[in-house]
């Protein structure tokens, strides 16, 4: 593993994260992350072939909800905190 | 003992005496923030005027001899990742600068049925992200035991409010340290639940298999009494556990007989401070004279937890945080050329440094071609340190370790370097990788005057052995009751 | 030089439950309420938690089970991540390494002349939610787009077969009868013009060289289509544009990603879509807001134990059963479950499966697409018709007279009369066959005397000559049946 992202890696991963980066945080991005990840490659020392994987904190499993109606927001509320809406619908820059 | 440095238990009391009444309490606290606040920056914002009005509220309700709530009329201060309606909630990002919640998280639905007074929301690292709460958009809280010093974090705002005299209880959130951290930092108890044993709903998600929503309070017996308040299933929580919560605050003054305290050799002396590693000592110390038993206990994995935390936090970070992209809430970039461009200026402009790094790295864990070598690999390393505390809680009840390698760092200190700010999460963050209970109480103070703490870890759902095991030592020391000048 | 259209279908359909798959928001379809079907769990706000849907999931078995696949012990949530406007998480919650079942296949006919059938092979089916809906500016003026979030969060069942389809014919078979199976098993409405059933394809061409060897043209998905026309005509555009372009281009497979184009179904082609300018990485990970799901054997089943009878065994049951013709068979199973059941109560009550084919299928279904109404919601109930039926068996009345009977039953202000009816009518109307020989000898004397010429064509070996007097018999002696009255005139006249 290398010790620093490439300007092209770090792009790449912003472009996958929609972050709009300046010059100056892609270089800083590309050595802060470097460094943390080969911090991190000292889990290459584990073997862990035969490890399950812990996705979570706790094991449980089969938690269900009833099929019931709950009251939904007012249309209002639902929009309350948006940037753009014309009453009725979120609004945002042509996508087509 | 003044209102501002009193504890709930003790203004409960006077209450119910008739002693004082939950306006004047309220009152002196929004006093106290007024006087003080300007310096320490511990609240983004302050609900003054309803929290009167429902001080006065239970003040009539108690006159009249109505029921009245576990903790009625007692000011609580909320960290600003916890929605509540009427008042924004932020997160302390730009992003959320607006944003106001149409509803109650779980905890504050608790809050308000125990008659608790919400007088404000706290700062914090934006998004939680952070262990000194520098990185918060708005403003930098500075620890009141020297505001030089860094109040900790994430949840710095609630630490700072509670050691500062502006509120008896507080909330945090803790998904590496975040609660215990700060606490150690300000001179408070902070305790992390079993991961379940609080419902998340309404706590905004940082790494959503790790946070967990737990109480800052002056002493034991607070925190045990915010905890049963705001524990138990939520159906709106999957992951919240459907176990009966004991009543924390009843057993608490009885002693645990031959209690086994396990504690952890060589760990990460090179980097431990004097002060810290002295103050862990006298603990320990204490636990022996009160004829506890001090048993060496070994968990080789836990050096790996640094790295494993910074894969899975930043991983599930990155997928929480996609949906702050200007659309249906949140920050919208004012320039674009299009849709795309628009997300990703709007995310670029809102949200901070430490938070980008964040994103950046989980979504580089997560991609193609990277997932099995860092997320998988960092799942399975993380059973691993599971695995070492259940075969370490087999031979002893509680484990005391540091809560931080130093104690309170100036501010400014580690902002240029994160791996060497993450690196101080190193006794903090294998309790949210295992799910466990863990809290920090106030067991020292360094030679410059500065708090220092010691954390507890328990088996899941031990949160009663865990607070009478602190309650034994706080009984037997003097630390929770110094209060910052 | 020759191909093969090798097809798969991608097939998402809603499941039919009252709230959505994470939240207890109504999944009642509503576009002219736009965002009033909300909450903070499918508004994605901050903070908010998914919980699942017990429904949803019992569904979801069900519909796996239907197709013949495995439902594995455990099964997990996944985060698929991409940003869209219709999608407020910015990930979709769906299943990715370990779906709910899989491994399973659907039977179709591919062959109408000689009954030949074909197993289509299932990969794999999985529960996820769906996405709002966003709909654009038409006018090409660049206005904003807008975003309603009713439909986000509704539950689907996303079904992926195996690449196993071999013409846009096959293709649309295949679609109809998942259509008639999950209809069936009443886990959906598949109400394609409300969205509830939805079809992606991916298509290529395997060419084959004169050398021997089979060269695989480029994969496209085909998006967005919302009729089973739609289907076949963009597959068969899609195919003749593939072949046109290989041998333009001469390109396979390896030389160029998987393409996504749209149907446009206007124009009726297919168009590159646009705007994807990286190849799509999803970042799929365990959501650790949900916990995984575990299926005992015995759950697995009493799901399977309440499953219905799957239409194609029963469209042979039906031929089998009640000596139908396999086209009779056919269009009975296509009208649905309950139309199925209501034609079967009327056969067993009738004890005559082909009368009560006859009917169900001609006049019971012609009413019902003249009125536009549901089997459920016709008036004669099974056990009426079957009654009515019972009569023409037993010689009680005529065929004639019980379509008499019928349409008198549909004017009735009962809004679903009784068999009692069916009495009163004929009485009313004076329909009773009439066994009382001595009147319908009398009539038959009378018609032979007034009928001098038809009588001396008769016997003179005109047998249709008689026919003419069945029906003036039949005018003097209402609910005579016809045959008596010919064997009396015949003797009559020898
Ligand atoms: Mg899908
Ligand atoms: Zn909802």
């Amino acid at each position: 593993m290398s010790t620093q992202l490439t300007q092209d890696e770090v792009l790449k991963v912003a472009s996958l994260s929609r972050l709009k980066l300046s010059e100056k945080e892609v270089t800083a991005l590309g050595e802060q992350m470097g460094s943390v990840l080969k911090y991190i490659a000292m889990l290459d020392e584990l073997d862990t072939s035969d490890i399950e994987p812990m996705a979570h904190a706790i094991e449980i499993s089969n938690v269900f909800r009833d099929d019931q109606l709950q009251e939904s927001l007012p249309r209002d509320q639902a929009l309350s905190n948006a940037p753009q809406t014309d009453g009725n619908y979120f609004l945002v820059p042509a996508i087509l | 003992m003044s209102i501002t440095s009193a504890t709930a238990s003790e203004l409960l009391a006077k209450m119910n005496a008739g002693e004082v009444s939950s306006e004047e309490i309220t009152a002196a606290c929004l006093a106290e923030i007024a006087r003080r606040d300007e310096s320490i920056n511990a609240f983004l914002s302050l609900q003054g005027e309803t929290a009167l009005q429902t001080a006065r509220e239970v003040d009539r309700k108690r006159k009249a001899g109505e029921p009245l709530g576990k903790l009625a009329g007692i000011p609580v201060a909320l960290k600003d990742n916890i929605c509540a309606t009427g008042t924004t909630t932020t997160c302390a990002s730009r992003m959320l600068e607006a944003f106001t919640p149409p509803y109650d998280a779980h905890i504050v639905e608790r809050l308000r049925a125990a008659d608790a007074v919400l007088i404000g929301k706290t700062n914090l690292d934006e998004f939680a992200m952070g262990s000194s709460t520098e990185n918060s958009a708005f403003k930098i809280t500075a620890n009141p035991w020297n505001t030089k010093c860094a109040a900790g974090g994430s949840s710095g705002g609630s630490a700072a409010a509670v050691s500062a005299g502006f509120a008896p209880l507080a909330l945090g959130s803790d998904t590496g340290g975040s609660i215990r951290q700060p606490a150690s930092f300000c001179g408070v108890v902070g305790l992390k639940p079993t991961y379940g044993r609080v419902s998340r709903y309404g706590l905004v998600a940082f790494a959503s298999s790790l946070d967990q929503i737990g109480p800052f309070a002056r002493d034991i017996t607070d925190a045990a009494l915010l905890l049963e308040t705001i524990a138990g299933k939520d159906q709106r929580d999957t992951t919240s556990l459907d176990a009966a919560v004991p009543r924390y605050t009843e057993n608490l003054e009885q002693p645990l007989k031959n209690l086994k305290v396990g504690y952890i050799e060589h760990l990460h002396e090179e980097g431990l401070h004097e002060d810290v590693q002295k103050a862990t000592q006298q603990a320990l110390d204490v636990y022996q004279s009160l004829g506890a038993e001090l048993i060496p206990v070994e968990l080789p994995h836990a050096r790996y937890c640094v790295a494993t935390y910074y894969i899975i936090a930043p991983s599930e970070a990155s997928s929480n945080l996609a949906r702050y992209d200007g659309v249906h809430y949140g920050y919208r970039a004012k320039q674009f050329d299009n849709m795309i461009d628009m997300y990703a200026a709007s995310r670029g402009e809102a949200f901070g440094d430490e938070v980008k790094r964040r994103i950046m790295l989980g979504t580089y864990a997560l991609s193609s071609g990277y997932y099995d070598a860092y997320y998988l690999k960092a799942l399975k390393v993380r059973r691993l340190i599971r695995n070492d505390f259940e075969q370490a809680f087999q031979k002893v009840d509680i484990i005391a370790s540091p809560v931080t390698p130093t104690p309170a760092f100036e501010i400014g200190e580690l902002t240029d370097d994160p791996l060497a700010m993450y690196l101080a999460d190193i006794f903090t963050t294998s309790a949210n990788l295992s799910g466990i209970p863990g809290v920090s109480v106030p067991a020292g103070m360094s030679q410059n005057k500065l708090p220092i703490g010691l954390q507890l870890l328990a088996p899941p759902l031990e949160e009663e052995r865990l607070l009478r095991a602190a309650r034994m030592f706080e009984r037997e020391t003097d630390w929770h009751l110094k209060r910052p000048e | 030089m020759d191909y093969t259209v090798i097809i798969g279908l991608e097939v998402h359909v809603q499941l039919q439950t009252r709230t959505k798959l994470f939240c207890g928001c109504s999944t009642r379809f509503n576009p002219d309420h736009p965002n009033t079907q909300t909450c903070p769990v499918c508004l994605g706000l901050p903070g908010a938690l998914p919980v699942l849907n017990r429904e949803a999931f019992h569904l979801g078995m069900k519909t796996g089970l239907a197709i013949n696949c495995e439902i594995p012990s455990f099964t997990k949530w996944d985060r698929k991540q991409y940003y869209y406007p219709d999608l407020p998480k910015a990930y979709q919650i769906s299943q990715y390494d370990l779906p709910m079942s899989q491994n399973g296949w659907l039977e179709i006919e591919i062959d109408p002349e000689t009954r030949e059938t074909k197993k289509i092979g299932i990969i794999r089916a999985h529960l996820e939610e769906d996405a709002g809906k966003n709909s654009h500016d038409e006018s090409g003026r660049g206005h904003d787009s807008k975003v309603d979030l009713n439909r986000c969060g509704t539950p689907l069942i996303e079904i992926v077969s195996e690449p196993d389809l071999r013409s846009a014919r096959e293709a649309r078979t295949y679609l109809e009868e998942l259509k008639l199976l999950l209809t069936y098993i009443d886990v959906s409405d598949c109400n394609m013009q409300e969205g509830s059933l939805r079809c992606d394809a991916n298509v290529n061409l395997h060419i084959q060289q004169e050398n021997g060897e089979t060269i695989p043209t480029p994969i496209v998905e085909i998006k967005n289509l919302n009729s089973f026309r739609g289907v076949e005509q963009a597959i068969e555009f899609e195919v003749q544009r593939q072949w046109e372009a290989w041998q333009e281009t001469r390109l396979s497979l390896h030389d160029v990603p998987k393409e996504t184009r749209g149907w446009d179904a206007d124009r009726g082609i297919t168009l590159e879509q646009r705007g994807k300018e990286e190849a799509a990485d999803y970042r799929y990970f365990p959501d650790p807001d949900l916990a995984p799901v575990t299926v005992t054997d015995a759950e697995r089943d009493k799901v399977s134990s309440e499953l219905c009878e799957r239409p194609a065994l029963r469209r042979n049951r039906l031929e089998k059963e009640y000596q139908l013709s396999a086209y009779d068979a056919a269009v009975i199973i296509d009208q649905g479950l309950a139309f199925a059941d209501y034609f079967e109560q009327v056969a067993k009550g009738c004890q005559n499966g082909k009368q009560a084919a006859n009917w169900v299928t001609q006049d019971v279904l012609r009413e019902l697409k003249e009125g536009g109404l549901e089997i459920s919601a016709f008036s004669i109930k099974p056990e009426v018709l079957a009654a009515l039926l019972e009569k023409v068996e037993s010689n009680e009345i005529t065929t004639k007279s019980a379509r008499t009977v019928f349409q008198e039953l549909l004017k009735s202000e009962e809004a679903a009369p009784g068999v009692e009816s069916i009495q009163s009518i004929i009485e009313d109307k004076g329909l009773a066959m009439v066994s009382d020989t001595g009147a319908l000898e009398a009539a038959v004397q009378t018609v032979v005397a007034k009928n001098e010429k038809a009588v001396a064509d008769f016997q003179s070996g005109k047998q249709a000559a008689v026919g003419a007097l069945i029906g003036q018999v039949m005018r003097e002696v209402k609910g005579a049946d016809p045959k008596v009255v010919r064997e009396l005139l015949i003797k009559k006249m020898s």
